[in-house]
């Protein structure tokens, strides 16, 4: 099969030209580089065909190999029309984007945008359940001896490592938190607590 | 005469339709009857050709009568007669649940008079991409139902319509441009454009050439299916679309996609050369998928993930080149399209009864409307695969055929499928809990329609009319028909398991798709299963015979 390389040198251009176009964010752009991608696969249908040859109109004295392959062309007419509709229905969608928004932009997803911007902390799923195993209202503490209760989930100051000087009060008494969390946990020293709340 | 010469008019009904449809533009009466009479008319003439290749085998229609390869040529199998029947139920009651709201509604949301027959072409190019025996034929299939789909996408120009008809438009149009590439670029190589000829004479070309081929129709079609890496569009432009609509895309669209890789990986490109990559794909759809699903709150893209999610299912089932997988993945279709179809018509009653298909602002509908809870739950527990739903069953077969197959990379899928499975579970007991279980005063902005008195909730204000019913008896008796068709798969599961084992098996033997096309003296390339019978076709239509040898 002989190719014509001026077709393919061209269809080579209106691809890249098209594809080029086709990330751009106007939408004007993007319908030029739709339109170039179809023509240039109209021209590799064509090249398809192989080199140019008789109209295909059958007479006795013409050797078969002389007739052009009509078929590519058939194909071409209907991908020609296809592209035509579409590129009508895009230039109505370009108006419409135009009428409304005044500009030739694609907008972005709001509902996108606004799942990106979730924060991981879902207040129903993820809260953080504080242990409470004694009996008498302390300040709660959660297993590591942070204070969690009254606390938005967002304010992050008092998270970490407790500081060693940190006292909650227990009834009268103020312990530190260290040893209001060790309370807090089985097998702790709290089973005979002493005079002044279960200090060891 | 024989009942096959009637298949194009599966194609040429709807189109029909559209065309009065068009002329009585004016009239909306008139309009609903004619689109939902034709419709009807083609669900019935399917069953007919359903019923008629059960047991008779593929029958092929050369349009025009010129014969093969030359001429258009359409191929009704079990495989494309089945998709035709689910697909043609599945949109008559889409078009009665349209219908129904644009009664209730007026034309405010969705300008109906252009709807039917835009919708009635969607249909004509479904039914024309399924039939087709012809590539080009299919790329020009495939641009009716785009074309038409592009229409109902952007239907009434909305804001957020229109932003999402661009991405749905420049994703579909590249994907066809890419369609047509690889056509271009088979028929450079083979001569020839028809299913049943490449069938043949693909087998003969050099296997760096096929892999090239058979990769570019791959990626086109994979952007139509949504398979993972080129899923992306799929959840950014369905949700924004009028309910109907969204439901028939979820329906019709990506299944026409899917039944497309179908027959590239059957018919054109047997073999196992691609099913490594094409599992690892379907892994990936099905795990990246359900993951995105789980991070939504609006309940139609939820639902737009777990489409994209579920695809994996059957691009898995088809990966397994064996009658079981394949077999499985053609009931997992007919099931997919029910269910999620009717999923997405259940989110638009409960758009239109709590408001919002925010699951932040609407809650407490299992008391409001029971009967919207029954209707979204049986579906819902479908798609998770609950038994003793045709999800599970087809999930189970799914499961089976990996575990027969055997190697690791199919345990792997195997175990990403129970996993998506679960967590499909997850997201739609999520929709449950918050949508319908908790009090309305706990949603975090719920929508005044909830928390109105109890005398007042059949009615409400939709886009400034007052009194408007909020679920008519047309839209929830469509939906509930649908969703008593998702049950009768589960209850009539052993037919259609034979009927897809039977469809698999063909689909996997080539013959009588190849004789069926070409007459029954056409060779057929000895690939696949060893130990399968080559049946006779007698559906070879009698008044053309075309004597076609494969030397040329």
């Amino acid at each position: 099969m002989r190719v014509n390389l001026t077709l393919l040198t061209v269809m080579g251009a209106l691809y890249a030209c098209g594809i080029y176009l086709i990330l751009e964010r106007s939408l004007t752009r993007v319908l030029l580089g739709l339109m170039l991608l179809a023509n240039a696969t109209n021209l590799l249908i064509l090249a398809t065909g192989g080199y140019a040859g008789l109209a295909p109109i059958f007479s006795k004295e013409t050797a078969p190999g002389d007739y052009n392959d009509p078929l590519p062309q058939a194909l071409i007419l209907t991908s020609i029309v296809i592209s035509f509709a579409v590129t009508a229905f895009m230039l109505g969608i370009i108006y419409r984007t135009w009428v409304l928004a005044r500009e030739d932009e694609i907008q972005d997803d709001v509902e996108d945008r606004r799942v990106a911007d979730t924060p991981s902390y879902d207040a129903e799923d993820d809260a953080e359940i504080p242990v409470e195993t004694s009996e008498f209202p302390l300040t709660m503490l959660g297993t590591d001896g942070r204070a969690v209760s009254n606390r938005p989930p967002g304010d992050e100051t008092g998270s970490g490592d407790p500081h060693p000087d940190d006292t909650v009060r227990a009834g009268s008494a103020v312990l530190t938190v260290e040893d209001a969390a060790a309370e807090e946990k089985p097998g702790s020293t709290n089973i005979e607590p002493g005079p002044e709340g279960g200090r060891k | 005469m024989n009942i096959a010469s009637l298949a194009p008019l599966a194609v040429v009904l709807p189109i029909l339709g559209a065309a009065l449809t068009f002329v009585l533009i004016r009239h909306s009466r008139a309009q609903r009857v004619v689109s939902i009479t034709l419709l009807s008319l083609t669900l019935l003439l399917e069953c007919v050709l359903l019923a008629s290749v059960w047991n008779g085998g593929t029958i092929a229609v050369n349009i025009g009568g010129w014969l093969p390869p030359w001429g258009i040529v359409l191929v009704v199998d079990q495989f494309s007669s089945l998709m035709l029947v689910v697909s043609s139920s599945v949109s008559l009651a889409v078009l009665v649940y349209a219908t129904g709201q644009g009664m209730a509604d007026g034309d405010q949301d969705a300008p109906l008079s252009v709807f039917h027959p835009t919708y009635l072409i969607l249909v004509a190019g479904v039914s024309n991409a399924f039939l087709s025996g012809d590539l080009f034929n299919l790329y020009v299939g495939f641009e009716i139902l785009l074309t038409a789909s592009y229409v109902l996408m952007t239907l009434g120009g909305t804001g957020p319509r229109i932003r999402a008809g661009v991405t749905y438009v420049v994703v579909s149009v590249v994907s066809s441009v890419l369609f047509l590439i690889a056509i271009a670029m088979i028929y450079g190589a083979t001569g020839t454009i028809n299913m049943a000829d490449l069938a043949i004479k693909l087998a003969e070309l050099d296997p760096g050439t096929r892999t090239l081929l058979h990769v570019m129709l791959l990626v086109a079609f994979g952007i139509k299916a949504a398979v993972f890496p080129l899923s992306f569009w799929l959840p950014d432009s369905y949700p924004t679309a009028p309910a109907p609509v969204t439901a028939v895309f979820a329906g019709l669209l990506t299944k026409v996609g899917v039944y497309a890789i179908v027959r590239t990986e059957t018919l054109l490109f047997p073999g196992d050369t691609l099913n490594t990559p094409l599992m690892i794909a379907a892994l990936l759809t099905m795990v990246v998928g359900i993951l995105g699903a789980l991070a939504q709150s609006d309940i139609k893209r939820l639902l737009s993930f777990t489409l994209v999610s579920h695809i994996g299912y059957m691009v898995f089932g088809l990966a397994m080149s064996s009658v079981a997988g394949l077999g499985a993945a053609v009931f997992y279709v007919a099931h997919h399209i029910t269910i999620q179809t009717s999923l997405f018509l259940v989110t638009g009653l409960i758009e239109r009864r709590g408001g919002s298909s925010s699951m932040d602002r609407v809650a407490g509908l299992a008391k409001l409307s029971p009967l919207l809870g029954l209707l979204f739950f049986v579906p819902a527990m479908n798609l998770a695969g609950i038994p003793p739903f045709s999800g599970f069953l087809g999930k189970l077969g799914l499961m089976q055929a990996g575990v027969q197959l055997g190697t690791p990379l199919a345990y792997a899928l195997v175990i990403g499928g129970v996993l998506t499975s679960l967590l499909t579970l997850l997201a739609v007991a999520r929709v449950w809990n918050r949508a319908f279980w908790r009090k309305p005063s706990d949603a975090e902005h719920p929508d005044p329609v909830l928390l109105a008195a109890p005398g007042d909730a059949d009615t409400g204000t939709r886009h400034g009319r007052k009194n408007v019913i909020l679920l008519p008896r047309t839209m929830v008796g469509s939906t509930m028909a649908l969703v008593l068709l998702g049950v009768g798969l589960t209850v009539f599961a052993g037919p259609i398991f034979k009927v897809a084992d039977q469809s698999a098996q063909d689909m996997l033997d080539r013959t009588s798709y190849i004789r069926a096309v070409l007459g029954d003296n056409a060779p057929v390339p000895a690939i696949a299963l060893p130990d399968s019978e080559p049946r006779a076709s007698g559906a070879a239509d009698s008044q053309e015979p075309a004597p076609f040898g494969a030397g040329k």
